[in-house]
């Protein structure tokens, strides 16, 4: 019993806010990692873009609101996101379109991408506080819950409970199906395929036929679907506010970059790793040690690796680790 | 001379803009910014050292800004004796932990072919060493944060005079872009951006959490100055006798002794300020003018044209027999430096240490857009650069705010959309900055004053 009582604290407090945290980093990861591939830049603007998506959804959440429609059960947010995708969409290729592209057609180097990319960040970041404001909001309806874990005790008769928010279970549901879409639509069709072609070679691709200007577009839509759900799920179990979202752009890189830069299935995967490394690593073990062990053994200190403040240092420092030891990530990415 | 016009015209231009703010809000309001364009300056100088000459990209300067401001804590706080009694020896003992980390690994990494046993050996030591530090340290934090923790709970730093921090802080930053150095310049340029950012980040979180160095989030308030303090000034003899005398057609207008009285106290306080603030751009001018000839002497000399050589074709440099890696790793450390001797000048103006107001948005991204706007490569242009951007980024609320009322003057007071744009006008400095940095990177991307070659 003790040992199921260990397992399940492990699972309540570190697995499943893993997982969650994971998806809403690895939707993020995704979207850098395919502009890099294709368009062949760091995106300094990642998470203010993904705050700007989000940003529709929250105004549209609490229209919708207001005239009283909603799912019932689901969070209305969920409604809004075709809304706020499509002028993610738009606002993005607006960026692209004047600001992008003169250097695309110039072929500037990457630096000079990334400093505008910077550039872009400035503006959005002004942008989502002149409209929205920089306040914290919640934007949560529906359900809290799935399984509380009092509910959960009196069923199974544990000492330890599962609690398992819905946003958390929709978060993971969300990320699983919105992936799957994309590697197959990446890996099974025909604009998929020129997509990676444009990636590994420009001009091989250009020789066959394929269109530059729909291969960019086709990456911005798919990009500016990526952010917003992983922004808007981000919003969801969280809260949402601007600042946290540029924040949130560093641990999203590193997980990029561990997974392999360019390539999309490592940055799925490298979101998964850096939010349990974070996790697992900032996690006081105390309770759930003192389950398996006799009681005259138990531990007086938390047994924590690191305080949970250095949970971002912990993200940085994988990162560091991996381009030291192998730059190109745990799945092969662009060769750097 | 005619090479110089527009340097002379844009220098003219930002003095000019200064005395108007100081004409119309307040000249202690155009000497602060004055002060903190100064900083910038050095800042700009700093990072136009490493993007300008020699094309490093470091996101990282927040870091070496934070730990040059450290310094003015560890250097010029006096030391709190009862913290060092009680965990003195812990810190010290889990100093010397470090150092033997560091020979054995390099140690290891000398005598040992490269191999999986290295590899696994390498990271038990650094592991065992880790949780042998943790297992000294914590009973000397726990004593040391527990000793007046509304006051100190801090080590305290040497007690030594504060303009020793700008020199403690540059060779702190240096010193750490030495380690970051060795582990990243390796990498690609972009690569090579965000490694340093997030590192930067690893450095502001430290200094953050650790509290029994700086106090933490607490902040350390009350450092000491290289200039008089207010409230001396304004009880002693000689400033009000100034005071009087630069205003005495002013006061002389006025017929009762009370109101008198009162006026030149005002003017007291006021000057008071201006004084102080005087001082400080005194100080400050000198370092950004010593930098300017430095760099500027560097920048002509052989060792420049090297670099330059260096960063516009690695492989020729290469070829020519340069070595690439250590050039590289010299300028990234002397940038470093002097971003961290900026930002050592900064926590002395304010005479706080607050480390939870880094963040790379103030101290990363701004600092490169003045950069990239005054002029990359050219020092001129990068302290031109840091001025306008300051500049820009300080009165771009007020600004907005006049254009905000200029423009919705027809609406109600009570209308919805004008209300809502003037609470939000602080947030125009980020649309102004933006803006500018697209334009300019679109229009005139090498900066405002372009980068010269002279040749000799």
């Amino acid at each position: 019993m003790d040992f199921l009582n260990a397992i399940i604290v492990l699972f309540n407090f570190t697995v499943i806010p893993a997982l969650a945290y994971g998806s809403q980093l690895a939707l993020g990861a995704i979207f850098v990692t395919l502009i890099y591939a294709v368009l062949r830049f760091a995106n300094f603007a990642t998470g203010d873009m993904m705050s700007f998506g989000t940003m529709f959804a929250v105004i549209l959440t609490y229209y919708f609101q207001s005239l009283g429609f909603g799912l019932g059960v689901l969070p209305t947010a969920l409604l809004t996101i075709p809304f706020a995708v499509l002028m993610m969409i738009l606002y993005m290729l607006i960026i692209d379109k004047f600001v992008f592209s003169y250097y695309r057609i110039k072929k500037s180097p990457p630096v000079q991408f990334a400093m505008v990319s910077v550039g872009v960040m400035f503006v959005t970041q002004a942008l989502i506080r002149i409209i929205i404001g920089p306040s914290d909001r919640r934007f949560l309806d529906g359900e809290k819950f799935i399984i509380k874990a009092t509910e959960f005790k009196e069923m199974t008769g544990l000492a330890e409970g599962i609690t398992l928010k819905s946003t958390q279970a929709i978060t993971i549901i969300v990320t699983l199906i919105v992936v799957s879409i994309m590697f197959w639509f990446l890996n099974r069709t025909k604009t998929g395929t020129s997509m990676r072609a444009y990636s590994d070679n420009e001009d091989l691709a250009l020789l066959s036929g394929i269109d530059p200007k729909r291969v960019v577009l086709i990456t911005w839509v798919i990009a500016g679907i990526l952010a917003t759900i992983g922004g808007v799920l981000y919003g969801l179990d969280k809260s949402y506010r601007p600042f946290v979202y540029f924040n949130n752009m560093l641990p999203i890189f590193a997980a990029a970059i561990v997974g392999g830069i360019g390539n999309p299935f490592g940055a799925f995967l490298g979101g998964y790793v850096i939010a349990f490394a974070e996790i697992f690593v900032t996690y006081a073990y105390k309770r759930f040690i003192s389950y398996l062990l006799p009681e005259h053994l138990e531990p007086d200190s938390l047994l924590q690796l690191l305080s949970t403040d250095y949970k971002f240092a912990v993200s940085f420092s994988i990162l560091v680790i991996v381009l030291l030891i192998r730059p190109s990530g745990i799945f092969k990415g662009k060769v750097i | 001379m005619r090479n110089y016009k527009n340097v002379i015209a844009a220098y003219s231009i930002m003095i000019f803009l200064i005395i108007l703010v100081g004409i119309f809000q307040s000249w202690s309001i155009a000497l602060t910014i004055l002060n903190y364009c100064l900083i910038s300056a050095v800042m700009t100088i700093g990072a136009n050292i490493q993007w300008g000459y020699a094309g490093l990209i470091n996101f990282g300067i927040m870091g070496y800004t934070a730990l040059g401001g450290l310094a003015v804590v560890l250097v010029s706080v006096e030391p709190v004796k009862k913290a060092w009694q009680v965990g003195g020896l812990n810190i010290l003992a889990c100093i010397w932990i470090i150092v033997a980390i560091i020979f054995v690994v390099k140690f290891i990494l000398k005598r040992f072919d490269k191999s999986k046993l290295r590899n696994y050996s390498v990271a038990s030591v650094i592991l065992g060493g880790i949780i042998l530090l943790r297992v000294t340290a914590a009973p000397g934090i726990e004593a040391i944060e527990s000793v007046d923790p509304a006051r100190t709970g801090f080590l305290g730093g040497m007690g030594l005079p504060v303009l020793f921090s700008w020199i403690f802080g540059a060779l702190l930053a240096g010193s750490l872009a030495f380690v970051i150095g060795k582990i990243a310049l390796g990498l690609r340029a972009d690569y090579l951006a965000i490694a340093t950012l997030l590192i930067a980040e690893i450095i502001v979180s430290i200094i953050k959490h650790e509290e029994w160095l700086a106090r933490g989030v607490k902040n350390v308030i009350g450092l000491k100055r290289p200039a008089p303090y207010e409230i001396d000034l304004q009880t002693s003899e000689w400033f009000i006798n100034l005071v009087t005398k630069f205003n005495s057609s002013k006061l002389n207008l006025i017929n009762s002794i009370s109101d008198k009285q009162e006026a030149l106290n005002q003017m007291v306080i006021d000057a008071s300020s201006v004084y102080v603030k005087l001082c400080f751009t005194g100080l400050f001018l000198t370092v950004v003018i010593i930098l300017l000839i430095v760099t500027q002497k560097a920048l002509y000399s052989p060792w420049g044209r090297k670099m330059r050589a260096i960063r516009d074709n690695e492989e020729a440099a290469s070829a020519m027999g340069k070595n690439i890696v250590k050039e590289h790793l010299f300028i990234f450390i002397l940038g470093s430096a002097i971003v961290g001797l900026a930002g050592a000048m900064m926590v002395t103006n304010d005479g706080l240490f607050t480390p939870g107001s880094y963040r790379p948005m103030r101290y990363t991204f701004v600092i490169w857009v003045m950069v990239i706007v005054g002029g990359t490569g050219n020092n001129f242009g990068a302290i031109l650069g840091g001025f306008v951007v300051w500049f820009l980024w300080v009165e771009a609320a007020p600004i907005a705010l006049f254009l905000i009322n200029l423009f919705t003057s027809h609406l109600p007071e009570t209308n919805a959309v004008r209300v809502h744009l003037i609470e939000s006008a602080p947030y125009f400095r980020f649309l102004v900055i933006g803006i500018g940095l697209l334009l300019i990177m679109r229009y005139r991307p090498q900066g405002i004053i372009p980068e010269k070659i002279i040749k000799q």
